[in-house]
């Protein structure tokens, strides 16, 4: 190996990420599956490390989702960039934070097509203008909100309450981390660490104690697919996708997986269930799946934020397994009261699938 | 439970596992059969295609996986009129190579 080329190599998959003042975009469906992630998010950057984040309640969805289940074409998806651009330039910002990987992928294509095809971006300029009289500047950096929780991960974990180390046996947690296909995949330079050897999670998961595991599938895809998972005739093949990554991670006994896509984190946690019901078989200890959580989770799990305030009752898979390996105290009586104890309801636990 | 969907079968195919003789042996005879590139352009004419399934693309591309036993269903509709070999980009004699692989298979073909 020539050392000196590798390093080169890395260096391009490297990214000089601003360190504040951000326009922050939300996803169109994590509000749904995972609520508790996006708010934690805006909690840490905003209200404990006193950074400057924008939001406004006018931006939408990036069209992504549909752009992806080939339900629209790319100049409506650009011209609802576009849209969400004025708004960043109505706001006085330049740095554009997305909070959804495949919404960070989206940015980056359109804004890649625009340098390559001038002529379409002034077409979408007047769309946008004649659609609702709005103009904007492109944004001066484009940035995933993992990237800033990467970047912020030696702040958070020198405020840290807990580490990613068992209690019982203080070896560090096995961690496997997936990253979302659109974040450096499709353009690779734009992801930290490329589309090969992404460290982003990694970055987080090592600064916080734990050990990043490696396996055969840690590049594949989650399942989710879109068009795979969103018609119904091809969504076997969303599952066997999920099914061939949890047999190749099986054999490493990983402790819980890390995610930064919206659908990575629900596919891999909802199929767990769906397998264990068509085929028998969990893939965590004593009849448990492998918790899956989002970077925003695990980032307010560390710094001491109550498992069920962060909304970790709405994964599938039981995560108190993994915090008692870590040591963090909660009230399973409380797991299903809303805020004011308000009684949520107990969902129906699953045949064979142990939830708690 | 059943959800209307299911994992679906793998369709990897262990080549450690297959046994190529045959198909070794073909290919001392019939060197041409590495020179396929697969264009379709024998299967697009094949007057048995439309109604059997016959492709002769996909017989090749059956034999060099080891699934002998669909190939030689496939080569049962052949009528051997040699349309294909008229076609071929690549110049093989695909109606010889056909007769070939029936001489070499020919246990199966009973």
């Amino acid at each position: 190996m020539i050392y000196q080329g590798k390093k080169k190599i890395w260096a391009d998959y490297q990214k000089e990420i601003p360190d504040n003042h951000w326009f922050y975009v939300r996803s169109c469906i994590r509000q749904n599956f995972f609520p508790g992630a996006e708010k934690m998010f805006l909690e840490i950057c905003k209200g404990l490390l006193k950074k400057d984040f924008y939001e406004t309640e006018h931006h939408t969805t990036c069209g992504g989702i549909a752009y992806h289940c080939d339900t629209i074409p790319q100049e409506t998806v650009m011209t609802i960039v576009a849209r969400q651009f004025a708004l960043m330039t109505e706001a006085g910002y330049e740095n554009y934070v997305a909070s959804c990987i495949t919404s960070f992928g989206n940015y980056i294509e359109i804004l890649e097509t625009w340098k390559e095809f001038p002529e379409l971006e002034t077409r979408i300029r007047e769309m946008l203008w004649k659609a609702c009289r709005r103009e904007f500047n492109k944004p001066k950096y484009v940035a995933h909100a993992s990237d800033l929780i990467y970047k912020y991960r030696n702040e958070i974990a020198a405020r840290a309450k807990y580490r990613l180390v068992n209690r019982h046996t203080g070896e560090p947690l096995r961690v496997v981390e997936h990253i979302g296909c659109h974040y450096a995949k499709m353009f690779p330079a734009r992801g930290i660490g490329g589309a090969e050897y992404p460290y982003v999670l990694c970055g987080m998961i090592e600064s916080w104690g734990g050990n990043v595991i490696d396996y055969p599938e840690r590049r594949h895809c989650c399942g989710y697919g879109f068009r795979q998972y969103h018609v119904k005739a091809n969504r076997g093949y969303s599952l066997s996708n999920t099914y061939k990554k949890f047999e190749s991670m099986e054999p490493y006994h990983p402790d819980f997986i890390l995610t930064n896509c919206p659908g990575c984190p629900y596919f891999m946690d909802r199929w767990q269930y769906v397998i264990a019901e068509t085929e028998g078989k969990t893939y965590g200890e004593n009849g448990f799946g492998i918790p899956v959580l989002t970077y925003e989770e695990l980032a307010s799990l560390v710094l001491g934020y109550a498992p069920w305030d962060i909304g970790l009752q709405l994964h599938q898979v039981a995560v108190e397994p993994l915090l008692d390996k870590i040591g963090i105290e909660y009230d399973p009586a409380k797991k299903y009261k809303g805020l004011d104890e308000k009684e949520l309801m107990k969902p129906e636990l699953p045949g064979v699938l142990r939830c708690c | 439970m059943d959800f209307g969907f299911r994992i679906s079968p793998s369709s990897a195919v262990n080549l450690d596992n297959v046994d190529l003789e045959k198909f070794e042996e073909l290919h001392r005879i019939e060197p041409d059969v590495y020179k396929c590139m697969a264009c379709g352009s024998c299967s697009a004419t094949c007057p048995a295609a439309r109604f059997s399934g016959m492709s002769l693309r996909k017989v090749i591309l059956a034999l060099q996986r080891g699934k002998e036993k669909e190939a030689l269903a496939m080569m049962k509709n052949c009528m051997l009129c040699g349309k294909c070999t008229m076609v071929c980009p690549r110049g093989i004699n695909t109606r010889h190579l056909i007769l070939s692989i029936c001489r070499i298979y020919k246990e199966e073909t009973k």
